[in-house]
């Protein structure tokens, strides 16, 4: 019968002609505007910089693995970690969930054809790998040794290495990171579809709409502290530099006016990711909507907040200290907000332990960590003693790591199926998040006790006292490795051999799974049925299909009443 | 269409003949918009969001300016003596009225109005050259007096400047502009003589805007040649500013030297505080700091200005080939927002720069 | 069914184009405001004044401490009048206008912030070269 044909189309695995295969040829790709294939070229930029940022880490673990210098002199050591930061910072974290998952699913989720200005989004990929050119440059040539803050004055006087190179590139990889937030923005406020209303919109959409919102007005103060680094490392200008008049103090305040921000931009859209997935593998209703919506906007805004509680100990006046310590314990409750929202979601849910889920259990217990252990480093007295030491590392760490890339790689999971069409091996998905979660608390728990036992930061050599812990840490720093080196494989072995997944195999709700999988380049082949994100009723198993169909409710298909909310 | 009800299993009835409906669009209507309406909204939000990052990007240097003139307002205070105000209220003017003409060009496209439009956004382009011309003779004049950024400043007061009409730096500054307006006038008739109007206007109009750099030049240089007379007629105030710079200047050059010589840094620094006991903070003196944020301010927003005259040249271009309706004007109101945006900044950086007492 | 493709229809009922349908895609002035001249000219000969008065004021009044005041307050009357009527901010939406505004409450934040800890580290620094 027609409609079971029909359905296989709308519902079921592409039967062909989806996005990867509308057109082909390199070109066909360097040049696409799909946010997909955008979103697919970014995927292979973050990865690459995750293993290559990955490989000084581990470099990094090995030298610490005895107390005295091994193979690393303290310049290379010095480099190592500048570009393990910078690298990991700039090239991975901050464009991995927005530009992959981001530029993938939100024109889907929203029900629009694709983001506002696909051409914008395409500069921003080239930006991307214009500000990598740059980052390869100074691999290349007398590498970065500034840490990747780029503290004046040693950035801009006495550092021989390739500051400016560096700081181009994080300069380019600001606007690509501009770009993408702004045409965000712009798309779910202008591009929703008629039904779709603010609180329609599913919670990765707002994770990522907070996201945008720090992207377009920290990130340009980002661009100008470096414009100014370059000239005053070029004309003297004496604006950052003391020798000549300045203030590095001041340098400080600029950076992280955008660098403390930018830590939300790596960890709200991780979380609007943890709330989705949450949803679908527990197959319950997320507990808190709204509420966990308007956590990631109070965040996004109490993040522009408190960027003073970096400078603490660099020589910031006490009052300033005070005001910035008490506001950075209020980040406190829109993120508990959160957390205890998504164990009220797991509470009596359906719980499906599949490979998402297990990634987002463990962003749920890392993610506690990182964030308590926060709380003593915003309090003056404990930051004090702890300031530079490893348990600084090992809390944004936990953040960083245990938060953002553990939700990318259960995000990864959980949408690949629309990614590339196929299903992944289930078992060895599981096999690797073990590694990944035990290489991830063996590498960074030991951190947090060497770290409160006065071990400092960015030293090559050590005391006798502290090998046990750098030790248990080298030896989890390769089990992690192993963990995403086998995640990332088994997401490559499904994209050529997986099994052929339908167009909703999990079951959800949101609208990217009401498109084939993958997705035809216009991503809706039919009209779209806008339901609550969460509403898994609105959703049934079809044998015939292999996989989820949306249920066509029987009654008028918008509310009778126009919604508040019109997109304008 | 929104109250059709489709009963379960309908799926055929979801399907959206979508294909049907792209040849439904007007041609400049992008495939992933339903209406032009959608499109201009959508176009506007991102112009504004791009003008946020524009105010906080240069935010940055507004911060850096604050704390500067709070820490060391006296510093400030000398150094707006080689800022000629009425120059700088001359470009202020220049720089109002290009506004002006912007948005009549915005409110002719509205009306669907191509050639009143091409008109107005060629005279805005006019202005913002001007308003170079006359920064490029404000610009080389302080290179040769050796008022430059940080640790560049070289001017001394007691030197006899000799007052060179046409500075090197200035002829340097004009040879761009000297190529592109000469590349454009062949262009122009080339493509006028062979009947293409349309390209051949638009290079018209670009070798028009290029004369309004020159203009700008040359009502700068005589503005200088003028002052310059002024000043040897009336010495007095000139000697006063002189005197005034210098005894900041002493300690400047002490401290220069400090820097230079590590080995007796210190030394030299208890000397510098001891032979000017006047001054608060010794090693801060130096009128280099505010001609490092002076030209940083006035350098990127110059920056804006050409970014700018390329933005507007492209709708030039567009207004002569008549793109513009009554339903689609949105590049127009894009490229008018920026250029109110880079005129906004001039209003606060004239005050800040050229009014200080 | 919830339907993304016919957004005029009744998207957009503000303008009072409701059921305008397809015919709509030719007729989009409903979204253009032209601004009347006589404002544009207004705007602009008000803005010559308050230039020509803070040229004034600067070289002929004294004021002290308040000149930064007074000269910042006339540039911001004048980018009110270049923001609502060049900007077009008094007929566009609310919510664009409240994005622009948006940056400079957050440039408020990053100067308020920075200025406050400049202002209280300052004696430190001059009593660290004082000692020096």
């Amino acid at each position: 019968m027609a409609t079971v044909t029909q359905k296989q189309q709308l519902f079921g695995h592409a039967p062909s002609n989806h996005y990867l295969d509308a057109s082909h040829g390199v070109m066909s790709w360097i040049f696409t505007l799909d946010h997909k294939r955008i979103a697919i070229m970014y995927m292979y930029g973050v990865i690459a910089s995750l293993f290559l940022a990955g490989i000084f880490a581990l470099v990094l673990r090995t030298e610490l693995y005895t107390t005295k210098q091994w193979f690393l002199t303290s310049a290379q050591y010095n480099q190592m970690f500048t570009l393990h930061g910078a690298v990991m910072v700039f090239l991975f974290i901050i464009p991995s969930v927005p530009a992959i998952i981001g530029n993938f699913v939100l024109p889907m989720m929203l029900g629009a054809k694709d983001v506002a200005f696909p051409r914008l989004n395409l500069a921003s990929l080239w930006l991307y790998w214009l500000g990598g050119i740059f980052f390869i440059v100074v691999l290349a040539t007398t590498q970065l040794d500034t840490g990747w803050t780029f503290y004046t004055p040693y950035s801009t006087s006495k550092s021989n290495t390739n500051v400016i190179a560096a700081t181009m590139g994080a300069f380019i990889l600001g606007f690509s990171s501009i770009f993408t937030g702004l045409n965000f923005i712009v798309t779910i406020n202008t591009m929703r579809p008629k039904g779709m209303t603010w609180f329609r919109m599913p919670l990765l959409l707002w994770g990522l709409y907070s996201t945008s919102i720090i992207q377009v007005l920290a990130t340009p103060v980002l661009g100008i502290t470096l414009l100014l680094l370059i000239v005053e490392r070029t004309l003297k200008l004496g604006i950052f530099d003391p020798n000549y008049g300045g203030d590095p103090l001041l340098y400080q305040h600029f950076f992280w006016f955008y660098s403390h921000p930018a830590v939300y931009i790596m960890i709200l859209p991780a979380m609007g990711v943890v709330s989705e997935m949450l949803a679908v593998h527990c197959r319950k209703e997320v507990f808190g909507y709204k509420f966990i919506a308007m956590s990631s906007v109070a965040i996004a805004l109490i993040g522009f907040l408190v960027w003073g509680h970096h400078l603490f100990t660099s020589g910031q006046s006490d009052l300033t200290s005070l005001v910035f310590s008490a506001i950075t314990f209020s980040v406190a409750v829109p993120s508990a907000v959160k957390v205890f929202n998504w164990l009220c979601t797991m509470y009596r849910g359906d719980i499906n332990l599949s490979t998402p889920m297990l990634y987002v259990m463990s962003f749920i217990f890392l993610f506690g960590i990182g964030g308590m252990t926060g709380l003593w480093l915003g309090a003056l007295s404990t930051d004090i003693p702890l300031h530079d030491t490893y348990f600084v590392v090992a809390h944004f760490h936990y953040v960083m790591v245990g938060g953002t890339m553990t939700a990318l790689l259960g995000g990864l999971f959980h949408w690949w199926p629309k990614f590339s069409g196929r299903m992944y091996n289930e078992p060895l998905g599981k096999l690797f998040c073990f590694f990944v979660f035990v290489g991830f608390n063996l590498t960074f728990f030991p951190q947090f006790i060497m770290g409160s036992l006065g071990m400092p930061r960015r030293y090559h050599e050590y005391a006798e006292i502290y090998q046990i812990y750098h030790q248990a840490s080298t030896w989890g720093a390769f089990t992690l490795g192993i963990g995403i080196f086998g995640a990332v494989m088994v997401l490559v072995y499904a994209w050529f051999f997986g099994r052929k997944a339908s167009g909703n195999p999990w079951g959800a709700a949101t609208l990217e799974w009401q498109c084939s999988s993958p997705p035809s380049f216009h991503n809706f082949e039919h009209r779209v049925i806008v339901s609550e994100p969460y509403d898994f009723s609105s959703v049934v198993y079809d044998e015939s299909v292999d996989g989820y169909v949306p249920v066509i409710p029987k009654r008028e298909a918008t509310p009778n009443q126009q919604p508040a909310t019109v997109p304008h | 269409m929104a109250t059709t009800k489709v009963e379960r299993g309908e799926y055929s009835a979801l399907v959206d003949l979508e294909h049907n409906h792209e040849h439904e669009h007007a041609p400049f209507i992008a495939h992933h918009f339903y209406t032009a309406e959608q499109q201009f909204d959508s176009g506007k939000l991102g112009i504004w969001l791009f003008l946020v990052t524009e105010v906080l990007f240069f935010g940055g240097l507004f911060v850096a300016y604050i704390i500067y003139r709070y820490n060391r307002p006296e510093v400030f205070v000398d150094a707006h003596h080689h800022l000629d105000t009425l120059l700088g209220g001359l470009n202020t003017i220049v720089l109002l009225f290009s506004s002006l003409t912007m948005a009549w060009g915005v409110r002719a496209a509205q009306l669907g109005d191509n050639k009143t439009t091409a008109i107005s956004v060629l005279i805005t382009m006019v202005c913002a050259a001007l308003f170079l011309g006359v920064k490029a003779v404000e610009y080389s004049h302080k290179w040769d007096l050796g008022l430059l950024p940080g640790d560049m400043f070289s001017y001394d007061p007691h030197a006899h400047h000799e007052h060179h009409l046409i500075s090197n730096y200035l002829l340097l500054l004009c040879i761009p502009f000297a190529v592109i307006l000469v590349a454009t006038l062949v262009a122009s008739v080339l493509h006028l003589n062979t009947g293409k109007s349309v390209i051949g206007r638009f290079y018209g109009g670009i070798a028009i805007t290029m004369l309004g750099f020159f203009g700008g030049v040359l009502v700068g240089v005589l503005w200088m040649a003028g002052a310059a007379t002024d000043e040897s007629h009336s010495s007095d105030a000139h000697a006063a500013v002189a005197t005034d710079a210098t005894a900041r200047l002493v300690s400047f050059e002490v401290d220069d030297a400090a820097a230079k010589t590590p080995a007796t840094t210190e030394a030299s620094a208890t000397d510098a505080a001891a032979t000017t006991p006047a001054v608060e903070l010794p090693v801060d003196k130096k009128l280099g700091v505010f001609f490092s944020i002076y030209y940083c301010m006035t350098g990127l927003h110059a920056v804006h200005i050409i970014g700018g005259i390329i933005a507007l040249s492209w709708i030039f271009y567009r207004s002569l080939a008549a793109h513009w309706r009554s339903d689609y004007f949105g590049p127009v109101d894009y490229v008018g927002l920026y250029w109110h945006l880079v005129d906004l900044i001039w209003i606060y950086l004239f005050p800040l720069m050229y009014l200080i007492r | 069914m919830a339907d993304h493709s016919h957004r005029n229809e009744t998207g957009h009922s503000g303008h009072g184009h409701a059921g305008h349908g397809h015919s709509g895609h030719g007729h989009g002035e409903h979204f253009a405001h032209p601004a009347p001249v006589w404002i544009l000219f207004g705007t602009f000969f008000a803005l010559i004044c308050l230039t020509v008065l803070t040229v004034y004021v600067a070289d002929n009044v004294e004021l002290g401490s308040f000149e930064l005041v007074v000269s910042m307050g006339i540039a911001t009357v004048k980018s009110v009048l270049v923001g609502a009527f060049f900007m077009h901010m008094y007929w566009d939406k609310g919510f664009n206008v409240l994005v622009f505004l948006s940056s400079v409450l957050f440039f408020a934040l990053f100067i308020g912030y920075t200025l406050m800890d400049s202002y209280e580290t300052l004696p430190n620094v001059t009593n660290y070269y004082k000692t020096k």
